[in-house]
């Protein structure tokens, strides 16, 4: 028990160290890093007085370490500034944003799991066969394959080229603005409100995205299923259930499968932080509404605030995660003690 | 002289310290050469490496040179991959631009590979708080996703190339110091490292001459297949602007023009696509196999 409280305690300190690193790195982005964080936040053409006005209340003439006391007591008060090129705050543009990218990004994770998860069993089951070769390329061009090429490929064939696909953007034009969002789930919303047509639409507009941010991480996702998996079959246990007659089938699904579960679950859990990240980029391809799009316009124009909020958001889903992930092990591994 | 080498290489009594290491490496190379997908790779990576060096005298055209008469142009006998916007020739372009990404992974791996061996090297051997200290740091930088941190850090300090290559060296060392750390703790209570230590070597010495080497075969795998990752982050940076800026032939940029007339001139944006996706799948095969060659796991 004591053992236990102890790392756990450990595990609670190295969580706290790394947040406190996280908000050091982003407080050096924003307010250290940028050659004049005064002009990136008013722009080139203010005047003096506007510049020194600006100066003083971003708090600039202080010392840096009063300046990271501010800025660790707004960030930790949800107040991340306002955003030069919204004049919203950062906070309730993200809130608004990120429902977009959460959809994308599960929806991915879900279609990642159902296929990879199977492809990784087979390819371990059928290990050096010609199948395992086949599933072993496809996982590495998926690797390979920057997710913005796969994307520009996509729209080229399926939306100009075979025009089966709608064209960028989360919804057609006639659906604009007539779902009022609850969840933020587009596709949720629009089931709650009953409309079918919105629905379909939206769904015929999550298609390529999900598709090719799903294919990103159903590569990882099967290369590591077979890497457990080769491992959980060549334990005793398999060798006596196979012994006492059962079926391949019975024994790979009812006796392996169930061994490897808790760190595919973790393996998840971190795809899941991935896909985020992957969805940046997709974002600006298919101009889907989300924080990749908010995030690379703030970037465009030297938008800081947002720049920062977003790095400090998806790096706090990061922490969650892999702690989420650590604790998964912990509580369903009997073998973790 | 290839037969000499082979017989002087596979000795299995070997007379010098030369001679066993050329042996190790010629076994290295022979069961590399077994696994064709490693092969694979290794001829696309040494072709466009071969490319990009040779980029001036194989370029049919200057890759600035602009020809707005015969911009967007077709594929055709003068400009094998057709010309982009302003009319420049998008073969030389790419052969070109060659230069700039490889350039640029070289750089990142000179600084980043080092870095992290030192780093992990270090903390593995002394253990205690510089153990504890440094992994903190290396866990912080690891719980930044990749691609995010660097658009950041980029976005700070300036777009451009050498921005692009500090802020990808910063997100790519974590990696390679937990793996030299692992190794250095699988090492550190060897016998033959206490023979060192009772020798009188400096924990210096001890460090750099004898445990460095033993970290360095699972670094060269993971670099090989960091490779490909390091080489999407920088044309990802590029394509969002914010790496290598437009006149500049970089693969990813080139794709961010290209993006704009893709619908109708789709070949603008092919050629850049596949060069990306080549490299990075070669790197990645090769990696592979290397990693099956390496691994002393499997071994």
């Amino acid at each position: 028990m004591i053992r236990r409280l102890k790392s756990l305690g450990s595990q609670f300190g190295s969580v706290l160290a790394t947040l406190f690193g996280l908000s050091v790195v982003t407080f050096m982005i924003g307010r250290v890093m940028p050659v004049d964080p005064v002009i990136a936040a008013v722009g080139d053409n203010a005047s003096q007085e506007v510049v020194e006005k600006a100066r003083l209340a971003m708090g600039l003439d202080q010392p840096l370490i009063v300046q990271y006391w501010h800025y660790l007591t707004q960030v930790l008060q949800g107040d991340f500034g306002q955003s030069v090129l919204t004049h919203n705050e950062v906070a309730s543009d993200i809130a608004h944003y990120f429902p977009a990218t959460m959809e994308l990004a599960t929806y991915a994770l879900i279609i990642a799991t159902v296929i990879g998860v199977p492809l990784g069993i087979w390819a371990a089951v059928r290990q050096d066969s010609l199948t395992d070769q086949i599933i072993r390329v496809i996982c590495l061009a998926g690797h390979s394959v920057p997710v913005f090429v796969l994307a520009l490929l996509a729209l080229i064939i399926f939306y100009a080229g075979l025009g089966i696909a709608p064209g960028p953007g989360r919804q057609g034009i006639i659906y604009q603005d007539m779902i009022t969002p609850v969840t933020g789930f587009l596709t949720i919303d629009c089931l709650y409100a009953g409309d079918w047509d919105a629905f379909r639409d939206a769904v015929a507009h999550l298609v390529l995205p999900v598709s090719i941010l799903s294919y990103f991480s159903l590569a990882y996702i099967t290369r590591m299923t077979r890497a457990f998996m080769l491992d959980a079959l060549r334990g005793e246990f398999i060798v006596a259930a196979r012994a006492k007659g059962l079926s391949a089938r019975k024994v790979v699904l009812n006796h392996a499968f169930p061994t490897i579960a808790v760190q595919l679950l973790t393996v998840l859990a971190l795809t899941y932080a991935g896909l985020l990240e992957g969805a940046v980029v997709t974002e600006t391809v298919f101009a889907w509404p989300g924080l990749g799009l908010y995030l690379t316009k703030a970037l465009m124009n030297g938008d800081m605030n947002p720049v920062v909020g977003c790095t400090l958001l998806i790096g706090l889903i990061y922490v969650a995660l892999n702690l989420l992930a650590d604790i998964l092990y912990r509580v369903f591994d009997p073998r973790v003690s | 002289m290839l037969t000499t080498f082979r017989t002087w290489a596979l000795d299995d009594t070997p007379t010098s310290r030369r001679q066993a290491a050329w042996g190790r490496r010629y076994r290295i190379w022979l069961a590399l050469r077994r696994n064709p997908l490693a092969m694979i790779g290794l001829v696309i990576v040494v072709f466009f490496g071969g490319l990009a060096i040779l980029a001036p005298l194989l370029a049919p055209w200057d890759p600035a040179a602009q020809d707005l008469a015969h911009r967007l142009a077709r594929p055709s006998a003068a400009h094998w991959l057709g010309t982009d916007e302003l009319g420049r020739d998008i073969l030389s372009r790419i052969l070109y631009g060659g230069r700039v990404t490889l350039g640029m992974v070289i750089s990142i791996v000179i600084v980043v590979a080092p870095v992290g061996l030192v780093v992990g090297c270090v903390a593995g051997y002394f253990g205690g708080w510089i153990d504890t200290v440094l992994m903190r740091v290396t866990d912080v930088f690891l719980s930044f996703p990749r691609l995010i941190l660097a658009l950041a850090l980029v976005a700070a300090l300036h777009p451009g190339v050498e921005s692009a290559i500090v802020a990808i060296a910063l997100t790519a060392w974590p990696p390679y110091a937990r793996i030299a750390r692992a190794e250095t703790l699988t090492v550190r209570s060897s016998d033959f490292i206490a023979a060192c230590r009772l020798a009188g070597a400096s924990p210096r010495r001890v460090v750099f001459r004898h445990i460095m080497p033993l970290c360095v075969p699972s670094v060269i795998v993971r670099v090989t297949l960091d490779m490909s990752s390091i080489i999407i982050t920088a044309a990802s940076l590029g394509f969002l602007g914010m790496g290598a800026q437009p006149p500049s032939p970089e693969w990813g940029a080139m794709l961010a023009i290209a993006k704009r007339f893709m619908l109708q001139e789709w070949w603008v944006a092919l050629s850049p696509a596949m060069a990306i996706l080549l490299v990075s799948l070669a790197f990645n095969f090769l990696g592979d196999g290397l990693r099956d060659v390496l691994d002393p796991k499997q071994n």
